[in-house]
């Protein structure tokens, strides 16, 4: 009776996901009348603007990781380390963007650093690209704290900055050569996500103005039948990478954990 | 009619038997222990008593009902577990009161209940307590207190003591049978620690691979093991090899040394055992199996001092208590040895 | 040498290991939000206005409000329910132990999974020519639209939509909460005469509150602030709060700068009221925790 309902719960909760990727699925496929074809993959691809706007949107994601990395690791370990009274401030703040809305922020940005005010990042191409950046480091701030401290907290940093220091180790090489090695899957879960929701943001690229890839699947979206199903399938793969990559390298580091 | 009887009670778990051919017969207000080690079928046995695992045969009947059929809820049995079990979430006397409310128990009875249980296990101030607030003993104390508030027909205790301290384990140990011998409830109690069998139960239940290998008073276990298996599960023995050398008279032959057991054995080799008190230091009237032996390692526990002594190729376990003012052996003295053939145990192979 | 870099060390205040993270808190996250916050409250020529605030009460604007508040309570409700009856099934519910890590890496993968390409997949699916409609239409003649009014791009449809990222991450948050009770729990209850029933409602539900309110205020805010996916699927002219603000910001639709930052201002009310509630909600269920 009890399995019975578990498994009724379990496939009827399946169908919200199951069917949409088929329909996507299908959808994508179905350009061509009465066959199957990857012909709208074939448009999508094809497309300069695709191209232009996913190097655009990937190159922000890098910028947007290798930033989130310098900003999180070194506070989260340093409030570990020195200030853990801070640490409920923190937690409070990086919690912050799911709960105000991305579109409040970059509202926000807009008013505060637009060409008459005192820093006027929206005036130019690479301010507003910097601008972004940071918005997208904002975003993707709960995401990248809690894998870096979830990662912190496996290991005892204290000890081992107080063996590096014993051994001469500057702050920047117990940071580069002892910290860093040793939260790297943290990190990199962290990145991942962060690239999986970066790569596709809409509001802040769209209001920000810059050309996205997220602003580009809203105009195929509104214009094209067949290709936006494609781009579906193409960022669902996207995603479904960054995650399948976070097991692979947690599941990696395990292995490598157990061997030492 | 005994007041709680198992009989023949089989679990499988898919092709393995984890309980064989299990019977037990338990008199109002008794004590027992199922006392083995990891793995012997005792947790599962109780878990079957309890109702969260269903028999594959058998049959458990309590005051003269089969209960198998019956779901736990439905049992009125008692039971504390390993781990605390406290609803985290609900007070102390909420926790005690929680049976009653299930059973529609009037406010003021349920409060004047847990009021009795509270002052019954030493508590009576921390009825108002969160269980993060209390100590391990203290939550176990509690989870009793919860078990027996709905006056069940009989109490459960699973390794009740394992997660505990061992100065509080042998004082709730104590408390758990004054509290049991109080309200005269019929107990099953299981552990893999002897001496808390030992010291606590009116019989013990000695399991192993699912099988109950004696049931017995705790002096009948101790003295009067029946298996191998139980000589060496309970308590410390010493082992001794010896040839047959009269089969009709029981006569062995120990290193040099001749003896007559005065029962009969089979011829070839036995293994005898004795427990370190049956040990002598020196020569002793009535103790005519003498063995030369060198002292090996002293341990000195307080009142007792345990002996390593080496005869040939045995090693003997002794126990001699501690007097103030004689030194205890050292290492290397050349040392006799007497034991009373009547201490003797011979195992079957 | 060395004692200067010892009394170097010391007088560096701790608090600079931390002044990067701050300093980008408040310029990136903070100030902009407070900058809102002043903005909804300043007039045109400056000095402080209650205006704006009262300029919200509007047909549209009320509307659009109380559609976001609906569209929010019913897909986090709905996603919570969903999400925990299917995390149960799997944590409780006795299927077999093999379904819990793909299904765990499936809903990471699915609770990240929004934005305009969800959208379009459901399009694909039970818009008006995809996969179901168009299923349902050819082999039993059904018109989903005339025959149950369904439109996906109505709040019902966002609201079916958003359960795609709303119900896996609740799976994500509750199944560590689930594992987190205790099967000695479930079984001293029963022992103590309680019905599986009686077992949820005074002890597992009790303990899985705090979890399941903070999980609801979060579901709740996810979706109410979220605009990719809504204006995918109904386009700029659907009235709910983000959209509103979205076409604002483009193009001051409404007319009145001050007006604006009064509309994203209740936003933050809203979805900050929704978490203090929660913070509120949690102290009360977790008197019982360290």
């Amino acid at each position: 009776m009890m399995r019975f309902m578990s498994w009724t719960a379990f496939l009827l909760g399946s169908l919200i996901f199951i069917l949409p990727l088929l329909g996507m699925t299908e959808f994508s496929l179905s350009m061509r009348r009465g066959v199957y074809s990857l012909d709208a993959y074939m448009s999508v691809l094809s497309d300069p603007v695709f191209r232009a706007t996913f190097s655009y949107s990937v190159m922000m994601a890098l910028f947007t990781i290798v930033f989130g990395v310098l900003l999180v690791v070194p506070t989260a370990y340093w409030v570990r380390l020195k200030m853990p009274e801070l640490r409920p401030v923190i937690e409070f703040i990086t919690l912050l963007p799911l709960v105000i809305p991305a579109i409040v922020i970059v509202f926000g940005y807009i008013r505060l650093y637009n060409t008459s005010s005192w820093l006027p990042l929206t005036g130019s191409t690479m301010g507003t690209n910097i601008l972004l950046m940071f918005g997208y480091s904002a975003l993707a701030l709960p995401y990248m704290y809690r894998a870096v401290d979830t990662g912190l907290r496996t290991i005892d940093i204290a000890t081992l900055t107080e063996a590096a220091q014993s051994m001469g180790a500057g702050w920047v090489q117990i940071f580069a050569r002892v910290i860093l090695p040793n939260v790297l899957v943290a990190v990199l879960s962290g990145a991942f996500l962060t690239f999986a929701v970066v790569i596709g943001e809409f509001t802040m690229a769209a209001l920000l103005n810059r050309p996205a890839f997220g602003p580009y699947l809203q105009l195929v979206g509104a214009n094209k039948a067949y290709e936006p199903a494609a781009l579906a399938v193409i960022a669902f793969a996207i995603t479904w990478a960054c995650m399948g990559l976070i097991q692979l390298v947690t599941r990696l580091s395990k292995h490598t954990r157990a061997q030492r | 009619m005994a007041f709680l009887k198992i009989a023949h009670l089989e679990k499988s778990f898919g092709t393995t038997r984890v309980v064989k051919d299990f019977d037990l017969e338990i008199e109002r207000g008794e004590f027992v222990s199922l006392l083995g080690p990891s793995g012997c079928g005792k947790t599962t046995v109780l878990r079957m008593v309890a109702g969260f695992e269903t028999p594959s045969s058998g049959a458990i009947i309590v005051d003269g009902k089969d209960i198998v059929g019956l779901r736990p809820n439905q049992r009125n049995i008692g039971m504390v577990f390993q781990a605390y079990a406290l609803f985290p979430n609900l007070t102390v006397a909420e926790n005690v009161a929680f049976g009653l409310k299930i059973k529609g128990t009037p406010a003021e009875q349920r409060d004047a209940r847990v009021k009795e249980m509270l002052a019954m296990i030493g508590l009576p101030d921390l009825g108002g307590r969160y269980p993060f607030q209390l100590s391990g003993g203290q939550q176990q104390r509690v989870a009793l207190a919860r078990a027996l508030a709905v006056q069940p027909q009989v109490l459960l205790l699973d390794e009740p003591l394992s997660a505990l301290d061992a100065k509080i384990r042998v004082s709730l140990r104590t408390q758990i049978r004054d509290i049991q011998r109080e309200l005269g409830i019929t107990t099953i109690f299981v552990t893999h620690d002897q001496e808390e069998a030992l010291s606590i139960s009116d019989r013990i239940v000695v399991m192993n691979g699912g099988v109950a290998e004696q049931v017995g008073a705790p002096f009948e276990i101790y003295n009067r093991p029946a298996t191998r298996f139980v000589a060496q599960f309970v308590g410390t023995l010493n082992l001794i090899e010896a040839d047959v050398t009269l089969p009709e008279t029981g006569t062995v032959r120990i290193g040099t040394t001749e003896i007559s057991l005065g029962r009969p054995l089979k011829p070839g080799r036995v293994t005898l055992a004795c427990r370190p008190e049956a040990v002598s230091l020196g020569l002793a009237d009535g103790r005519p199996l003498v063995l030369h032996a060198e002292i090996g390692e002293v341990h000195f526990l307080g009142a007792v001092i345990r002996v390593q002594a080496r005869a040939g190729r045995t090693t003997l376990s002794l126990d001699t208590f501690n007097r103030p003012d004689t030194p205890p052996p050292a290492a290397g003295d050349k040392v006799q040895v007497s034991i009373s053939p009547a201490d003797l145990l011979v195992l079957e192979a | 040498m060395a004692d200067l870099s010892s009394v170097r060390r010391m007088l560096t205040p701790r608090w600079l290991g931390v002044a990067p993270f701050f300093l980008f808190a408040l310029m990136f996250l903070i100030l902009p939000a407070l900058s809102i916050v002043f903005g909804a409250f300043r007039a045109p020529g400056g000095g402080f206005t209650l205006d704006n605030v009262a300029g919200l009460n509007t047909p549209t604007i009320r509307g659009a409000y109380w559609v976001s508040i609906r569209l929010s309570f019913w897909s986090a409700l709905l996603g919570c329910a969903i999400g925990f009856a299917m995390a149960a099934a799997i944590v409780l519910g006795g299927l077999p132990r093999g379904i819990r890590s793909p299904m765990l890496t499936f809903s990471g993968v699915a609770s990240n999974f929004a934005g305009l390409p969800l959208a379009f997949a459901f399009i694909a699916t039970i818009g008006p020519a995809g996969l179901i409609t168009v299923w349902l239409r050819t082999e039993f003649g059904i018109n989903l639209r005339a025959a149950t009014g369904f439109n996906l791009f109505s709040t019902t449809g966002l609201i079916i939509t958003y359960l795609f990222f709303q119900v896996p991450l609740m799976i994500l948050i509750i199944t560590p909460a689930l594992d987190g009770l205790k099967r000695e729990w479930r079984e001293a209850a029963s022992m103590l005469g309680a019905t599986g029933w009686q077992y949820w409602r005074m002890v597992a539900l009790p303990i899985l509150l705090p979890s399941l309110l903070g999980t609801f205020a979060l579901l709740f805010a996810n979706s109410f602030g979220a605009v990719a996916t809504a204006f995918a699927l109904a386009g700029p002219q659907l009235n709910i709060a983000p959209i509103l603000l979205f076409s604002q910001i483009r193009g001051d639709v409404l007319g009145n700068p001050g007006l604006g930052y009064a509309l994203a201002f209740g936003m933050i009310v809203i979805t900050g009221g929704a978490n203090a509630a929660y913070l509120i909600l949690r102290a009360r269920a977790e008197r019982w925790q360290k």
